[in-house]
């Protein structure tokens, strides 16, 4: 069993998605139930399904003096930096502590992936075209070289990349770091954008839904894809004693299939379980649970499974039906989810679920609604079982 | 649009006295089991013969990992980076003792599994519907640390990381702090595959190399690897010349030779980077 860590304030956070830009886009559309899926406009060939979309990517470039890290993953990564006073916050950090003593810890599945794809798709003479000769694009670790750059970071600097789990697991490795005195602070996050290789990708596995997804509805049918920007600043708990804290993790593996979770939940109850043993929390303490509810049939089936832990009281809501499933984002996009909650005092509903599965119903949210949050969490699952969950408390509840 | 993302000067004087002064810890572990593959030297005590001057390339070496650990119908079907990790991840248990089944993970690796890479990016440019569902899962970062977790029966946190040209240092120290901030043994495994298509040219990398380590904390255990920020001007520790080739291939092949060559022999002091701006001063007892 995991020792309890001493928890970390989340001093600043923000998010980009299909929803908009920053945290208010965000709770002003999970408020009016407005989700952001719409029919697949970007594929490079047609295909049949919804995706969430973030607007005007493409009408912002980077400044000039960021220009050999454009690509589309760099830019949604800049417009999610520039929100919610990010900017002022790692500025004051970095002054605070040094350029050195702030980690950088970020999560992808694909990075810019989807340069690499335009590249193929441009070859000249069987190589990559001029504007595209930029070997750090075409590596996973773009995403963090180029946020390191951007904002003056020189401290550890990682990429994780464990498809769906990865910017959840980021706050593990960052809360690792700082407990350790490797750094005094740390900014986490993820980013990913839509890109062929997953539209196809998922599409072969068969797992894309042609409608918008319906997590735990009865009748879901797969995912919608969508594509997002999410930080989150992480500092000891002197540096800002009121502020919201990351109090637990927990993160585990399925040792079961590459492509299918565990169908009795055994490591995502594990990575639960962690969590719940380093925050010092009870189940029944829960007060949301943000789901990875994917929409597949099986995620939303295994994840059900864990519900029964908590209290009848507890709440609990997939938000993939308004963003689609940002993938290695998604952990820090719904980190920033529960950290709302417990800040607005306020409960996500669970879009497009008409018939919750049996089971499920008890504690699917499928309206707004507001509710005191002290404690929340929020899974995270991946390709080849990879799992993590992440807890958040308010600081007077901590 | 800022031409900066962050302005450090409006921020502030620069807190000279935290910045300044060298609070960087040391993070000590043992090296309780070292596992490595490159074609010609398909073990730990065949490369370190090699690094020591006792022997030379093997010419009988096999072309591919055997990766034992892996059932065979598995075997036959898995990419090379999976066939590579999990070879060297399965030497490294095996030379600590160590059941894998409970071992934390960590996988670091520049590029991934390049070669599917190259397929993907190809098959998407032509015939974006034909694209293997196998291929595409086994694309992910972690494809490596999924297989090795399933064919171990390992249900700790396995995690797949990367740094670029700093990806050795950097999932070391991942590694490193998670054995002594949870007290548990932890495994560890850097490697790359050679590129191929289009995208090599980009990549720059043509051999397999791989090297895993099983990380035990605290200071007991020898080999002893004690690490602590260095300062960023220092320079980076050369791997010897008779590794020079394979060295040469990638930075990640580079820095493990650095390592290993202190494990190899009588143990030394050598400089990694762990990310563009970070150094890391590594002591190697033995």
């Amino acid at each position: 069993m995991s020792k309890r860590i001493p928890p970390l304030a989340v001093t600043a956070y923000s998010a980009t998605s299909a929803l908009g830009r920053g945290v208010a886009a965000q709770a002003q559309a999970l408020r009016a139930k407005q989700g952001g899926l719409r029919a697949n406009d970007f594929s490079s060939a047609p295909l049949e399904c919804f995706i969430g979309r973030v607007a005007g990517v493409e009408d912002a470039p980077l400044p000039q003096a960021f220009a050999h890290w454009e690509c589309r993953n760099n830019r949604l990564a800049w417009l999610g930096l520039s929100q919610d006073g990010l900017p002022a916050a790692i500025g004051r950090v970095v002054a605070r502590h040094g350029a050195q003593r702030v980690a950088l810890v970020l999560g992808t599945s694909t990075a810019s992936i989807g340069a690499s794809e335009e590249a193929y798709r441009r070859l000249e003479a069987g190589q990559f075209p001029e504007d595209l000769r930029r070997p750090a694009i075409h590596t996973p670790h773009s995403l963090t070289a180029f946020v390191a750059e951007a904002t003056g970071i020189a401290g550890p600097a990682l990429t994780i990349s464990t498809a769906c789990s990865s910017s959840a697991k980021v706050f593990a490795s960052a809360e690792r770091l700082i407990r350790l005195g490797l750094a005094d602070a740390a900014l986490v996050g993820g980013v990913d954008t839509l890109c062929d290789s997953v539209l196809f990708g998922f599409n072969a596995l068969e797992l894309v839904s042609r409608q918008p997804c319906r997590p735990f509805d009865e009748q879901r049918n797969g995912i919608s894809i969508g594509e997002a920007a999410a930080f989150a600043l992480l500092e000891r708990v002197d540096a800002a004693p009121m502020a919201p804290r990351l109090v637990g993790y927990g993160e585990s593996s399925d040792a079961h299939h590459m492509s299918t979770p565990h169908p009795q939940a055994r490591g995502a109850r594990a990575a639960l379980d962690d969590a719940l043993a380093r925050a010092g929390l009870a189940a029944e303490q829960v007060d949301y649970i943000n789901l990875h509810g994917t929409a597949t049939v099986k995620n939303d089936e295994m994840e059900a499974l864990l519900l029964p832990r908590f209290s009848q009281d507890a709440r609990a809501s997939s938000t993939k039906g308004f963003t689609g499933h940002t993938l290695g984002a998604a952990g820090a996009l719904e980190a920033v989810f529960a950290l709302l909650a417990i800040e607005q005092d306020f409960i996500p509903p669970n879009l497009n679920c008409g018939q919750p599965i049996e089971g499920a119903d008890e504690w699917i949210e499928r309206e707004p609604k507001e509710q005191r949050v002290d404690f929340a969490l929020s899974n995270s699952f991946g390709f080849g079982g990879n799992n993590a969950c992440l807890a958040f408390a308010r600081a007077e509840a901590a | 649009m800022p031409a900066s993302l962050v302005d450090i000067a409006e921020c502030g004087p620069r807190n000279e006295q935290a910045s300044g002064r060298d609070r960087s810890p040391l993070l000590a572990v043992g090296i309780a089991g070292i596992g490595t593959w490159t074609r010609g030297a398909p073990d730990w005590p065949s490369l370190r013969a090699l690094l020591r001057g006792e022997a030379g390339w093997r010419e009988d070496a096999p072309a591919r990992p055997a990766a034992g650990i892996l059932p065979s119908g598995e075997r036959r079907r898995a990419p090379d980076s999976v066939l590579l990790a999990a070879e060297i991840a399965g030497q490294a248990c095996a030379a600590a003792g160590r059941e894998p089944s409970s071992l934390p993970c960590v996988f670091a690796s520049t590029h991934g599994e390049l070669a599917i890479t190259d397929y993907m990016c190809a098959t998407l440019a032509t015939a974006p519907h034909e694209l293997s569902p196998t291929k595409f899962h086994n694309s992910v970062h972690n494809a490596p640390a999924g297989y090795w977790t399933i064919a171990a029966q390992c249900t700790a946190g396995s995690s797949a990381v990367t740094g670029y040209h700093a990806s050795f240092g950097a999932g070391l120290l991942e590694a490193a702090a998670l054995a002594v901030a949870d007290d548990t043994p932890v495994l560890f495994a850097a490697y790359d595959i050679a590129s191929s298509g289009p995208l090599a040219e980009m990549t720059r990398t043509t051999r397999a190399f791989g090297v895993a380590l099983v990380l035990v904390p605290g200071d007991g255990a020898l080999p002893q690897l004690a690490i602590a920020a260095s300062s960023p001007g220092a320079s980076v520790t050369a791997a010897p010349g008779c590794v020079a080739d394979l060295a040469n291939d990638n930075p990640l092949d580079a820095h493990a030779l650095a390592f290993l060559n202190a494990l190899a022999g009588a143990g030394a002091r050598l400089t990694l980077p762990a990310a563009s701006g970070l150094m890391l001063d590594m002591e190697i007892r033995t």
